[in-house]
C-alpha cells in the first residue's frame, strides 16, 4: 500500500514540476486580444509572409500562422474556407474568382533558381537554356556530360554522373510558372506536358514544398532543381545561368529580376495577373513570378488579413528585399488599396484614412 | 567389410561434422541478426545525439517557432504537443477502459469476438487513414483544430488500451471476482472496485505505451491539426505540435531548421523510451508481487 | 425506513443499467469507428470509383492538371515496398528471435529483446529522417553502385537495379520499412516459439539433436502459423507506414521494373497531396478512394494475419 502512496506522491511532484515550467515559461506567451489569421499556400512566399509575420505582430496585434502546403492548397484550402487567406504564385481567372467571390491582390516579386548539384562545377558557373533543361526533364538527356551542355559550357568539366531531376511533388505555383517558362522555351515540352501546378513529369522524384526540392537537390549528387531565389540563397545552393531572350546567359540576382519585373504592365493588367517569364531585356532573368494571396470578399477576418499586408506593404520593403524579393511598385500597391475598399475588405484603419 | 566399416564411419563423421557446422553457421547468422539490428538502434540514437544535442539548449525550449532566418525554438510545439496528447488521454482513456470491459465481461461471446477482432485489426490500420476520417468527420465540418487532431490520437489508442485492459481483466484471479460476488456485490461494484483496481497494472502500462505512440504519430495529425507557427491556447484552432514541427523542417534545406528538427526528433525520442522503459519497469515489478 | 429502500431499489436499478450501457458503449465505438472508417472512405471515394471504373485500379496515370487519377503506380509502390521490407525482415527477425530464445541465455536476451524492441517505440517520422540523411547517401555512394556491378550483367535481374544511384527510391524505402517490422516480427516469433512444449524440445535435445536442428526441425514444424502470422502481420503495418516512407521513396507517380527509381505508395500519395486538394474535387475522391483501396488491403491481410496468429496464441 505504502508503494502506491509513494506513486502517488510521485505523480503529484511531477505535476506540481510541469506546473512550475509552465508557469516560468508562460510569461513569455502573450495571449491577450491578439487575433490569429490562418493562412495556407505558395511555399514561394513563405519566407517573405512568415518573416513579415514574425515583426509585424509587435505593430498591428495581428499574428499570422502560415503554412506552406502549395499553391493548389492555398487556392483550394481558401475556397473551402478553411483558412482566412490562400497564396499562390499563379493568378487565378476572372471567373473563379466571382464565382467564389474572392479577392486576389499581389504582393510580391520573385525568381525563380534553377539550382544543380553537379560534383567539380563551382557556384554560378554551369550555363543552361530552356530547351536544353526542358529536355533533361523530359528524360532525353540523362548525363551531364550531354555533348548539349557540354557544347555551352566551354572550360567547364562537366562528370558523366546521371541527372537527377527534381521536381515539386505537390500542387505548385513555382511549378506552374517553371513550366510555362520550358513551354516557351520548347515547342516538343509544350506539346507533351504543357504548363500547370503538376504535370504527369516523364522523370525524376518529387519533393513537397520549395524547400524539400531544395534539400533533395542539396543532398543528391547530379541533382537539378527549381525554387524561388531565397531558398536557393538561404541553402548555399549552386545555381544556373541561363540565356534569356536577348540571347545572353545571365546569373539570378536581385539585379536580372528587378531588370525582368520592370517588365510588368500593372495598369492593364487584370486582377493583377502579368506575365513575367522570358521578358525582353539584355539582363532580365527569365523565370520570373508575382505571387497572389486570395481572401473572402465582405468578410471581417480577411479584412484582418489586409491590414496585415497593409503593414507589409509599408514597413515590410525592406524584409522583402533582404530576402531578395521585389516588392511592388507605390502605384500597384495604392491599386490595391481601392481594390480592397471595393471588395468591402479594407481594415478599420483604412476606412478611417 | 573393414574398409566397409571405415567408410560408413567416415561418412557418419562427415554427417556429424555437416550437422555441428551447419549450427554454429546459424547460431553466427542469428547472432550476427542480433548485431545488425542493435547497429541500427545504436546508429539512430548516435545520430540524433550528435545532431540534436547542440539544439538542445533553454532558448529552444523557452522560444516559439520562428520564420527561416530567425532564431527560433521549440516551445509551442512541445506544449501543443502536450496540450493533444493530454487531450486525446483524456478522451481515451474513459471509453478505452469501458471498451476493455465489453471485451472481457460481455456475457454475448460471438459478439465479444467479433469486436475483439476488430479491435485487433484497428491496432494496425493504418494511421494515415485515421486521419482521413477525422478529416471527413470534424475537419470537414469545424475547419482545423487542435481538436480533431487528439481525436485521431485518441481513435489510434482506442483499441490499445482496449485491449490491454481486457487482457489484464482476464489475469485478475478468479477467486477475487467471486469473493466479491461472495460478499453480495453487484456486478458492476466487482468489476469497477475490485477487478479494475487489480488490473491496474497492466492497463497503466497500455495506457503509457499509447501515450509513447501518440507522442510520436505524425500522419494523423496532418490533415487535422494541421500545424501552427506561432502560440495557440484555442483547441478549436490549428495547434503546432513536435511532430508536424519535425515533418516541415526536416523536409527543408536551411541548416538551422534541420537542426531543430533533429532536436525535436531527439525530444520525441527521449520521451518516448523513457516511457517505454518506465512501462517496462512497471511490468516487471508488478510481475513479481504477483 | 420506506425513503431509504426505495432509494436502495433506485441505486440497484439505475447504477447497473448505467454501467451496463456506458460498457455497450465502449464497445459499439469500437465497431462503429471501425464500420465508419470503411463506410466513409469508400463514400467519399465512390465519385472517383464512378468517374474512372476499374480503370482505376489498372491504370497508372496520374495527372491533376488534367484531371486525370489512378491507384495502378502508387499501388505498385506499396506492394513493392512492403515486400521488400517483409522479405528483408524475415531472415534479420528469425535469426533475432532464435537468437534470444533459444540461444542466449534469459539474463541477458530479456534486456536485449528489451533493446530491440525500443527500436519499435522510435516514431517513424524519425527513422525517416534518419533515413534521409543517413541511409540515402549510404545506398546512393556504396550500396547501389554495388547491386549494380553484382547484377549488372545477368540478364532480367539487371532491370531491377537499373538507372542512377540516386539513393532515394523503392528500395530504400523497403529498407527503412524492413528495419520498422523486424521488431513487430521478431515479438510475435518469440511469443510463438516460447509456446512449443518444452517436452517436445528436450526430447529432441536428449536425441542428441544440435540447437539448429531442433529449431528446424521441431519448433518451426510447431509454430509455422504463428510464424507466417507473425510476417503477415508485419507486411500488414508495412503497407499503412507513411512518414518514413514519404522521406525517401521519392514522390514520383511511376511505375517502373528498377528498385532504384523514385516511386510512391498510397499512404505516401495521400500524405502529399490530400491538403491540396479541394474538398468535393474529383481528386479528393481520387484520394480518399485510394484510401479505400488501402484499407481493403490492410483490411484483407490483417485478417489473414489474425486467423492465423489467434490458432498459435490461443494457449494463452
Amino acid at each position: 500500500m505504502s508503494f502506491f502512496q509513494n506513486k502517488n506522491l510521485r505523480v503529484v511532484s511531477v505535476l506540481g514540476l510541469s506546473f512550475a515550467f509552465f508557469a516560468a515559461v508562460l510569461p513569455n506567451v502573450k495571449a491577450q486580444d491578439v487575433v490569429t489569421i490562418t493562412g495556407v499556400g505558395s511555399s514561394f512566399a513563405a519566407p517573405l509572409y512568415q518573416n513579415w509575420a514574425a515583426s509585424a505582430v509587435k505593430d498591428i496585434n495581428i499574428k499570422v500562422n502560415y503554412q506552406p502546403l502549395g499553391s493548389s492548397a492555398g487556392k483550394n484550402q481558401i475556397i473551402a474556407k478553411t483558412v482566412n487567406f490562400g497564396a499562390l504564385d499563379m493568378p487565378t481567372s476572372i471567373e473563379q474568382l466571382t464565382q467564389e467571390n474572392l479577392v486576389q491582390f499581389p504582393t510580391a516579386i520573385g525568381g525563380v533558381a534553377v539550382v544543380v548539384n553537379v560534383p567539380g562545377v563551382k557556384e554560378g558557373q554551369l550555363r543552361l537554356t530552356g530547351d536544353i533543361i526542358a529536355d533533361i526533364y523530359a528524360g532525353k538527356i540523362t548525363k551531364w556530360n550531354d555533348p548539349r551542355i557540354v557544347a555551352i559550357n566551354s572550360g567547364v568539366t562537366l562528370p558523366a554522373t546521371g541527372i537527377a531531376a527534381v521536381y515539386r511533388a505537390d500542387g505548385s505555383g513555382t511549378t506552374q510558372v517553371f513550366t510555362s517558362y520550358l513551354s516557351k522555351e520548347s515547342a516538343n515540352w509544350k506539346k507533351a506536358y504543357g504548363s500547370n501546378t503538376s504535370i504527369a513529369w516523364a522523370v525524376g522524384m518529387g519533393g513537397r514544398g520549395n524547400g524539400a526540392v531544395a534539400s533533395m537537390v542539396k543532398n543528391i549528387q547530379g541533382g537539378i532543381g527549381y525554387v524561388e531565389y531565397a531558398y536557393a540563397l538561404q541553402n548555399h545552393l549552386n545555381t544556373a545561368q541561363l540565356k534569356n531572350v536577348a540571347g545572353n546567359f545571365v546569373a539570378i540576382s536581385e539585379d536580372s529580376i528587378k531588370a525582368a519585373a520592370k517588365a510588368a504592365d500593372w495598369i492593364h493588367a487584370k486582377n493583377y495577373s502579368v506575365d513575367l517569364i522570358d521578358t525582353k531585356g539584355a539582363d532580365s532573368w527569365p523565370i520570373v513570378s508575382t505571387t497572389y494571396v486570395l481572401v473572402h470578399a465582405e468578410n471581417k477576418t480577411s479584412q484582418e488579413v489586409t491590414k496585415f499586408f497593409r503593414w507589409g506593404f509599408e514597413h515590410g520593403d525592406a524584409i522583402a528585399t533582404q530576402l531578395h524579393y521585389i516588392p511592388l511598385p507605390v502605384v500597384v500597391k495604392e491599386k490595391i488599396e481601392k481594390t480592397w475598399e471595393y471588395a468591402g475588405v479594407a481594415g478599420k484603419e483604412a476606412k478611417a484614412k | 567389410m573393414a574398409q566397409d566399416v571405415k567408410k560408413l564411419q567416415g561418412r557418419k563423421n562427415n554427417l556429424i561434422t555437416w550437422r555441428f557446422i551447419k549450427n554454429r553457421l546459424m547460431t553466427v547468422f542469428a547472432f550476427g541478426t542480433i548485431l545488425v539490428m542493435l547497429c541500427i538502434l545504436i546508429s539512430v540514437l548516435i545520430t540524433l545525439f550528435v545532431n540534436g544535442l547542440s539544439g538542445l539548449s533553454f532558448f529552444t525550449l523557452t522560444h516559439m517557432t520562428a520564420p527561416q532566418g530567425l532564431p527560433g525554438g521549440l516551445l509551442n510545439p512541445i506544449l501543443g504537443s502536450i496540450i493533444q496528447v493530454g487531450i486525446a488521454i483524456i478522451i481515451v482513456v474513459p471509453t478505452g477502459i469501458l471498451g476493455g470491459i465489453f471485451l472481457a465481461e460481455c456475457s454475448n461471446k460471438k459478439l465479444s469476438t467479433i469486436i475483439r477482432f476488430i479491435a485487433d485489426i484497428m491496432m494496425s490500420v493504418p494511421s494515415i487513414l485515421i486521419g482521413l476520417f477525422v478529416y471527413i468527420l470534424l475537419v470537414m465540418t469545424m475547419g482545423y483544430s487542435a481538436l480533431a487532431g487528439s481525436v485521431a490520437l485518441a481513435l489510434l489508442a482506442l483499441p490499445v488500451i482496449a485491449r490491454t485492459t481486457e487482457e489484464s481483466l482476464n489475469m485478475v484471479p478468479s477467486a477475487i471476482h467471486e469473493a466479491g460476488f461472495a460478499l453480495g456485490a453487484p456486478k458492476w461494484k466487482v468489476i469497477l472496485f475490485i477487478c479494475l483496481p487489480a488490473a491496474k497494472g497492466g492497463i497503466i502500462t497500455g495506457i503509457l505505451l499509447s501515450i509513447s505512440r501518440m507522442a510520436g504519430e505524425t500522419a494523423p495529425l496532418l490533415f487535422t491539426s494541421l500545424g501552427n507557427s506561432d502560440w495557440s491556447w484555442n483547441i478549436l484552432k490549428p495547434m503546432a505540435s513536435l511532430p508536424l514541427t519535425i515533418y516541415q523542417y526536416a523536409d527543408s534545406a536551411d541548416d538551422t531548421w534541420i537542426k531543430l528538427a533533429w532536436t525535436a526528433a531527439l525530444l520525441i525520442t527521449l520521451f518516448v523510451l523513457c516511457l517505454n522503459l518506465i512501462a517496462r519497469i512497471y511490468v516487471d515489478r508488478h510481475r513479481k508481487k504477483d | 425506513m420506506l425513503l431509504k429502500q426505495s432509494g436502495y431499489r433506485k441505486d440497484k436499478k439505475i447504477i447497473p443499467f448505467l454501467f451496463t450501457s456506458s460498457m455497450w458503449c465502449g464497445g459499439a465505438l469500437i465497431f462503429l469507428i471501425f464500420l465508419g472508417l470503411i463506410f466513409e472512405l469508400f463514400w467519399q471515394g465512390k465519385q472517383a470509383f464512378s468517374v474512372f471504373g476499374f480503370h482505376f485500379i489498372t491504370s497508372t496515370d496520374w495527372n491533376p492538371g488534367e484531371q486525370q487519377f489512378s491507384a495502378g503506380a502508387a499501388l505498385i509502390g506499396t506492394l513493392v515496398s512492403s515486400c521488400i521490407g517483409v522479405v528483408l525482415a524475415l531472415p534479420l527477425s528469425f535469426g533475432c528471435a532464435y537468437c534470444l530464445n533459444e540461444l542466449m541465455p534469459q539474463r541477458f536476451s530479456k534486456y536485449i529483446t528489451a533493446t530491440i524492441q525500443l527500436l519499435a517505440a522510435i516514431p517513424s517520422i524519425i527513422l525517416g529522417m534518419w533515413g534521409f540523411f543517413i541511409l540515402v547517401p549510404l545506398m546512393s555512394q556504396y550500396v547501389q553502385p554495388f547491386l549494380q556491378n553484382l547484377f549488372g550483367n545477368v540478364p532480367y535481374i539487371e532491370l531491377l537495379f537499373s538507372g542512377g544511384t540516386y539513393g532515394i527510391g523503392i528500395l530504400t524505402a523497403g529498407l527503412i520499412l524492413a528495419i520498422m517490422i523486424t521488431p513487430f516480427i521478431t515479438a510475435i516469433m518469440q511469443e510463438s516459439f516460447s509456446n512449443t512444449p518444452v517436452m517436445l524440445k528436450e526430447s529432441a535435445y536428449s536425441l542428441g539433436a544440435t540447437r539448429w536442428e531442433v529449431m528446424h526441425q521441431v519448433i518451426v514444424p510447431w509454430v509455422q502459423k504463428g510464424v507466417v502470422g507473425g510476417v503477415v502481420l508485419g507486411w500488414g503495418r508495412a503497407l499503412g507506414e507513411t512518414m518514413a516512407v514519404t522521406f525517401v521513396i521519392g514522390n514520383a507517380h511511376h511505375a517502373s521494373w528498377s528498385l532504384f527509381m523514385p516511386s510512391n505508395t498510397i499512404a505516401s500519395l495521400i500524405a502529399l497531396e490530400f491538403s491540396e486538394s479541394a474538398v468535393g474535387s474529383l481528386k479528393m475522391s481520387s484520394l480518399m478512394a485510394l484510401g479505400a483501396v488501402l484499407m481493403v488491403i490492410s483490411f484483407v491481410v490483417l485478417f489473414c494475419s489474425q486467423l492465423l496468429l489467434k490458432q498459435v496464441l490461443k494457449s494463452r
